[in-house]
């Protein structure tokens, strides 16, 4: 076991303390509130407490891409998907499941925080980002471009063809006569 | 500094926004008359009582159009970078870029002969 | 750290209030301004009882707003029918954050700033959505349905259409976007790109706060109000409220991307003149706004989602690759005419 030591208040572990408190209760809101509408509101909540904690580590074009992409755009679609099968939610909640799936969920719930929790006492944390001046710089999003558009040129022309195949797809899937 | 230290202000600004809102609605809500009836609490349905439910089903094209705005969105999300760096990545840079729209640009065809872009 | 936090709080604190309060002051202003135009062009005088010139009628109204009652249908979701006008006041007045007002002062400044206005730009997509599903009423629904496919579909029209200024500029920081127009042209001139973007942004923009020719959501003739219907006393107001802050909103990010922010002449000598500029800037483009507003007839919801998806999308994005192009082929002519 590592010496733990307390590092002094400062902005960004307040932040942090912040951030993670309302992600993890707007986290336990999604699976508490009975109306799906409430809980994908509150999923959007946690996106965006993500995106604080994105941001407390200072990758900014992240956090902000977190935001544009799931709070601002795939959650239009839970919504949409949700008004579409007219879901108005269930009565009573977490009450009204069967006592068969509330066990499973239990135990896998249980089997995933071991599993966490032997990660999180196990494993070799890095200290701090890879490079932490690259952060800080104001260059933080041409260095993102840079990398991108040089060294993972493959894998982002692959993700074109990936979005292309989406595009396809949900054309198949939504329209009904061709 | 950390970064996020320059996020504070703006921060500040997103909690004191909510606070104004929340104060105003309380306020409002407060400050006017409260006497509510079964008639003034129904839905609007210009005047006479409500004929079957408001969550009617929709057309899928609602779905439709959110799914292509994702797609079409997260492009956008890779264009920025490379729009930043462009004067460093110069030639190379755009026939990346290029490539990467033409693809686009096959799906955004097809989609818009299957006519998936009209709304009938 | 105490200090520090202390000092950068409390200064932070005290110019996010006054920010509020001058947006708030701005918005009964320009309401009355929306009346005085309407009236002009419709040959009307528009509202002159109330104070000299009737400037005061906005604030009667906005008193007779508090007195109302405020209703909440008996099938509401009460909760959620609570909070969605509140989320149609936070993300335009926060994204003004990082608006830089003069070269002096804005509130924050970092480095993804425009991302930062699209952002908040992106949530405010809920306040309809959730408007119109909460209400439970049948007008509100369709035309919180019909507001929200809109708002997306212009959402990404307008993020695209920015994207040859940021390629221009090199940078996301609308401080230095506007720094490197007072170095050199505005980018509005910055051929044959700019006007384009200019024109294109601006279009998004307008269809982006639900306003003529894009107010399809709330198409009185054929949905009452739209998502709004239910709506009474200031909870109502907080989306009139919400639409004139995301208009100010996307004509100070406007004026800073393309019109040179602050910039003008004299400006070096006398900093002052830049706080001039700016809201001269500003007002002139609310005033298109407007002007567009009662000119125009609206759309009929095929041509707008038509329009929107045929036109504004291909369109930005073909001038992204217009510019590159351009950019890449003629570098002699921008060191030439630019400086860059």
């Amino acid at each position: 076991m590592p010496h733990l030591q307390f590092p002094a208040l400062s902005v960004p572990l307040v932040l942090f303390w912040v951030f993670a408190v309302v992600a993890c209760l707007m986290g336990l809101l999604v699976i508490v509130l009975a109306n799906p509408v409430s809980s994908a509101l509150a999923l959007v909540m946690t996106l965006c407490a993500v995106a604080g904690l994105f941001l407390t580590l200072g990758a900014q074009f992240i956090a902000a891409v977190q935001v544009i992409v799931y709070a601002g755009a795939i959650m239009v679609l839970f919504l949409f998907v949700i008004m579409l099968l007219q879901l108005r939610g269930e009565p009573g909640g977490l009450r009204g499941v069967l006592f068969g799936p509330k066990v499973l969920a239990g135990a896998l719930g249980v089997a995933l925080i071991t599993q966490m929790g032997s990660l999180v006492a196990t494993a070799a944390w890095p200290a701090g980002a890879a490079d932490p001046a690259a952060f800080d710089s104001p260059l933080n999003t041409q260095m993102i471009g840079k990398l991108l558009y040089s060294r993972y040129l493959l894998p982002f022309e692959v993700v074109s063809v990936l979005l292309l195949v989406a595009l396809l797809g949900s054309v198949v899937l939504a329209k009904r006569k061709f | 500094m950390p970064v996020i230290n320059a996020y504070m202000p703006a921060l500040l600004m997103l909690a004191l926004a909510t606070g104004f809102a929340l104060f105003t609605v309380v306020a409002s809500r407060l400050i006017g008359p409260y006497r509510p009836t079964r008639e003034k609490n129904m839905p609007y349905e210009c005047g006479i009582e409500p004929v079957g439910s408001a969550n009617d089903r929709f057309s899928v094209k609602f779905y439709l159009v959110a799914m292509l705005f994702i797609i079409f969105d997260i492009e956008a999300v890779f264009l920025y970078p490379w729009a930043v760096a462009f004067r460093e990545l110069r030639l190379f840079g755009l026939i990346e870029m290029l490539v990467f729209v033409a693809l686009l640009l096959v799906g955004y065809i097809y989609v818009w002969k299957k006519g998936a872009l009209e709304w009938d | 750290m105490i200090h520090l936090l202390d000092n950068m709080l409390i200064r932070a604190a005290v110019q996010g209030l006054m920010i509020i309060s001058i947006m708030l002051g701005c918005v009964t202003f320009l309401v009355w301004t929306e009346r005085k135009v309407a009236g002009h062009i419709q040959l009307r005088i528009g509202p002159e009882r109330v104070g000299p010139f009737g400037l005061l009628q906005t604030i009667a109204d906005v008193i007779k707003l508090f007195m109302k009652e405020d209703i909440t249908p008996s099938s509401a979701n009460k909760v959620l029918y609570t909070i969605a006008p509140m989320l149609a006041v936070i993300p335009p007045m926060t994204s003004f954050a990082v608006v830089p007002v003069w070269s002096q002062f804005a509130l924050a400044d970092f480095n993804i700033g425009i991302l930062w206005v699209l952002a908040f730009t992106s949530l405010s997509v809920y306040a309809i959505v959730l408007a119109g599903w909460s209400s439970n009423s049948k007008y509100s629904t369709l035309g919180g349905l019909r507001a929200t496919a809109q708002m997306i579909s212009y959402e990404l029209a307008m993020g695209l259409s920015i994207l040859p200024i940021l390629m221009w500029s090199g940078t996301l920081s609308l401080r230095e976007i506007v720094l490197l127009q007072q170095r050199h042209l505005w980018n509005i001139a910055v051929l044959p790109f700019g006007p384009i973007a200019f024109l294109l942004f601006l279009i998004c923009a307008i269809a982006e706060t639900n306003r003529a020719p894009f107010d399809l959501p709330e198409a009185e003739a054929e949905l009452v109000a739209g998502f709004a219907t239910e709506y009474s006393s200031m909870k109502w107001s907080f989306f009139f409220l919400g639409e004139y802050a995301a208009i100010m909103t996307g004509c100070a990010v406007a004026t800073s991307l393309f019109l040179g922010g602050w910039g003008g002449p004299f400006v070096d000598q006398v900093p002052l003149l830049g706080i001039v500029y700016f809201v001269a800037k500003v007002f002139a483009l609310i005033f298109v706004f407007m002007w567009v507003r009662w000119t125009f007839p609206r759309f009929r919801y095929d041509q707008l989602m038509g329009f929107g998806w045929k036109f504004l999308l291909p369109a930005t994005l073909g001038t992204l690759v217009l510019g590159a192009i351009c950019m890449t082929v003629f570098p002699g002519f921008y060191h030439q005419f630019y400086g860059r």
